[in-house]
């Protein structure tokens, strides 16, 4: 299984941990860290599974609940508020049929916010899984969805 | 070695990534082929031109000229009529500001930072080494003892360019001398709201960043550093880690660096999304794989940092002014900048100019200077109403700022600070209560919560700067209870996070105390 490789390509040390939960869950194909998962890297690390809980909760790119196959994350700093990321995450509410932080029914799309994704230069941006897009229009966001519809 | 009669620099960057310039680059390769022109026309691949809003760029010299918003029918044009025939395509051309324009093309004296970026290719370290990369590295460990290098650094009054300011040398010789295992760590936790200068800085020169690292490591006597950089910038994690790579096949990093008795190694460490990480002890507990929940300081990083031992933590653009320093000296430096701010400052300029971009100017360069000569000015005509200058925990600076010297003691001396460099610029149409409330979502968001003002402090302000907003039966002492609880934050807090509300909450009140219904 795909965990246990990744768990086995880092030393049991602490420090490895964000690069352990990391890559466990972009290997997952809802994007989530699952309590079975939790237990084998507690096990791995000898840290107790409520310490692991809690890194996992801390940081906003690990998850515990299952997400979508594509993680939208648009960027709601202040650079991008400016340039009207507001109306552009009311626009992918509606265009999704779901709330900031819920996944569609047919499990596609989460449709998230993050702070500042350091590409203020083209704002509005967001972020699918891994690549950034900029410069938003309700019209471009539009597009991008439908070609990841396709997909 | 081959001579070219034009060299074309396409600016790889994330930016750049996701407008697929890759793509663009390889039409451009094949049309210049096709055209028999690959003995007399070079690509090179490079970090950041700098300029944004302008879909994919390239730069073409040796005329100078800026392409736009390239697609495959531009290009085909262009290396038809201007890399063929010398005819300049004037309706594709775009015109940074002059000044701006002199700035990335001829690398003047003041970019240090900067001074290669968007000109070496980032993923060759030969690139680096021919403009006299890893020389300081050379120069310090057969010429120079490691407090001969803190001193130099010292006398340079090099000051930290992540928000605070403080002596680098200064850091360093509090490490210095004590005995045992010791750690240098970067901060690349990139958070600060409209702040990307230190994610260019890697993508357009991480060997600066690597020769950097290793010099600290020399001075203070650490045989290990960590860059933290934060997970969401893919691109500049890869980019750090082939250098590494390379540094390491060079003999640069490893054991006997150089063949000399120094060793020393980096290893570099990913976020997941924490803007207080940002914060050098809430970095030292993610570096160390725990929440990133601040410390209580004293004792400071450089005393008992990582895993308990001293720790010398810099921001990246810090650390990247560092080689020159030791490569030509601390008086050499110290003709950049201001006395007591010396050298330069890189500004990310966004919001709403007419080119939204990166600059490395002289410390104390004007506000004006910044927005309106390397910014191009306000976007469609409008008044310049305020800047926040130094992101999120910065200050909203109005009109009677504009020609205040930007430097640590020039800002301080108004209450306000120059942070990390962020200038988001706004126009008259903007409506200042909905940024504040924007400004307190984020901090309300990224509040760890392990201090109380912070924790209830920042929902607090919120939910009456909502109230304020929404009309909501307002007693009408509403800022003034906003004023004291920010106050208090900033009184009590245990990080910076909690303390920096304040800043744009009375600055904002400051300039616009009628607009916020005060």
């Amino acid at each position: 299984m795909i965990v246990d490789e990744i768990i086995k390509k880092y030393e049991p040390k602490e420090e490895n941990i964000l690069y352990i939960l990391h890559d466990i869950q972009d290997s997952d194909p809802q994007h989530y860290l699952s309590k079975e998962v939790i237990k084998k890297v507690s096990t791995h690390l000898n840290i107790s599974l409520s310490q692991i809980y809690g890194v996992i909760t801390f940081y906003t790119m690990l998850s515990v609940k299952p997400r979508g196959k594509f993680i939208i994350r648009i960027c709601q700093s202040t650079p991008c508020h400016l340039m009207g990321s507001k109306s552009l995450i009311e626009h992918l509410e509606q265009l999704l049929r779901v709330n900031v932080g819920e996944t569609t029914e047919d499990g596609v799309f989460t449709l998230e916010t993050t702070s500042c994704l350091g590409v203020c230069g083209v704002a509005p941006a967001m972020m699918i899984n891994d690549d950034v897009y900029g410069n938003l229009t309700p019209k471009k966001v539009d597009n991008i969805i439908e070609k990841m519809r396709d997909e | 070695m081959k001579i070219f009669r034009s060299h074309i620099l396409i600016g790889i960057d994330s930016i750049s990534q996701m407008q697929k310039i890759r793509d663009i680059e390889k039409i451009l390769k094949a049309e210049i082929k096709k055209n028999g022109l690959e003995e007399e026309i070079k690509v090179i691949e490079s970090g950041t031109l700098g300029v944004f809003g302008f879909g994919v760029t390239m730069l073409v010299y040796p005329e100078g000229v800026y392409y736009a918003n390239l697609d495959e029918t531009k290009i085909k044009r262009i290396v038809e009529e201007h890399l063929l025939n010398g005819r300049i395509v004037e309706e594709y051309k775009i015109e940074p500001p002059e000044a701006k324009k002199d700035l990335t093309i001829k690398g003047k004296q003041e970019r240090i930072v900067l001074n290669n970026v968007g000109l070496i290719d980032p993923r060759n370290i030969n690139d680096y080494i021919a403009r006299d990369g890893y020389k300081a590295l050379e120069k310090a460990l057969f010429e120079m003892k490691p407090q001969e290098v803190i001193e130099e650094i010292k006398k340079s009054n090099l000051r930290g360019r992540g928000g605070a300011g403080f002596p680098t040398g200064l850091k360093l010789s509090f490490t210095a001398p004590i005995e045992g295992e010791k750690f240098i760590v970067c901060n690349a936790d990139e958070g600060e709201p409209g702040t990307f200068k230190d994610r260019l800085i890697m993508e357009g020169d991480p060997h600066k960043l690597i020769e950097a690292m290793i010099l600290s490591g020399y001075a203070v006597g650490a045989r290990k550093g960590y860059i933290y950089i934060r997970g969401e910038y893919k691109l500049s994690i890869e980019i750090m880690q082939n250098a590494i790579k390379q540094a390491k096949q060079y003999g640069l990093l490893g054991d006997n660096i150089l063949e000399s008795d120094f060793s020393y190694d980096i290893e570099i460490k990913k976020g997941a999304g924490a803007y207080v990480c940002g914060e050098e002890t809430a970095l030292i507990e993610s570096v160390e794989g725990k929440r990133g929940n601040p410390r209580i300081k004293p004792p400071f990083p450089g005393v008992k940092g990582l895993w308990g031992k001293p720790t010398v933590v810099n921001n990246v653009e810090t650390l990247s002014n560092i080689p020159s320093i030791i490569v030509n000296g601390a008086d050499w430096y110290k003709q950049f900048g201001m006395e007591k701010s010396t050298g330069t400052k890189v500004y990310t300029i966004l919001g709403h100019v007419n080119y939204p971009g990166l600059v490395e100017v002289p410390m104390g360069t004007t506000l004006r200077e910044i927005i309106f000569t390397y910014g191009g000015g306000i976007k469609g005509d409008k008044e310049f109403k305020v800047a926040l200058v130094g992101g999120a925990a910065g200050a909203f600076l109005g009109k009677d700022m504009l020609d205040v010297p930007m430097d640590f003691d020039h800002l301080g001396e108004y209450k306000a600070v120059l942070g990390s460099g962020a200038v988001l610029v706004m126009d008259e149409d903007v409506d200042i209560l909905d940024i504040l409330e924007n400004l307190m979502e984020f901090f309300n968001h990224e509040s760890c919560g392990q201090c109380s003002p912070c924790r209830i402090g920042n929902p607090t302000i919120l939910r009456l700067i909502r109230k304020i907003k929404t009309n909501d039966n307002l007693k009408g002492n509403e800022w003034e209870t906003i004023e004291e609880i920010a106050e208090a934050m900033k009184e009590t807090s245990l990080c910076a996070l909690g303390q920096s509300p304040i800043l744009p909450i009375s600055s904002a009140l400051k300039y616009f105390g009628k607009e916020l219904g005060r």
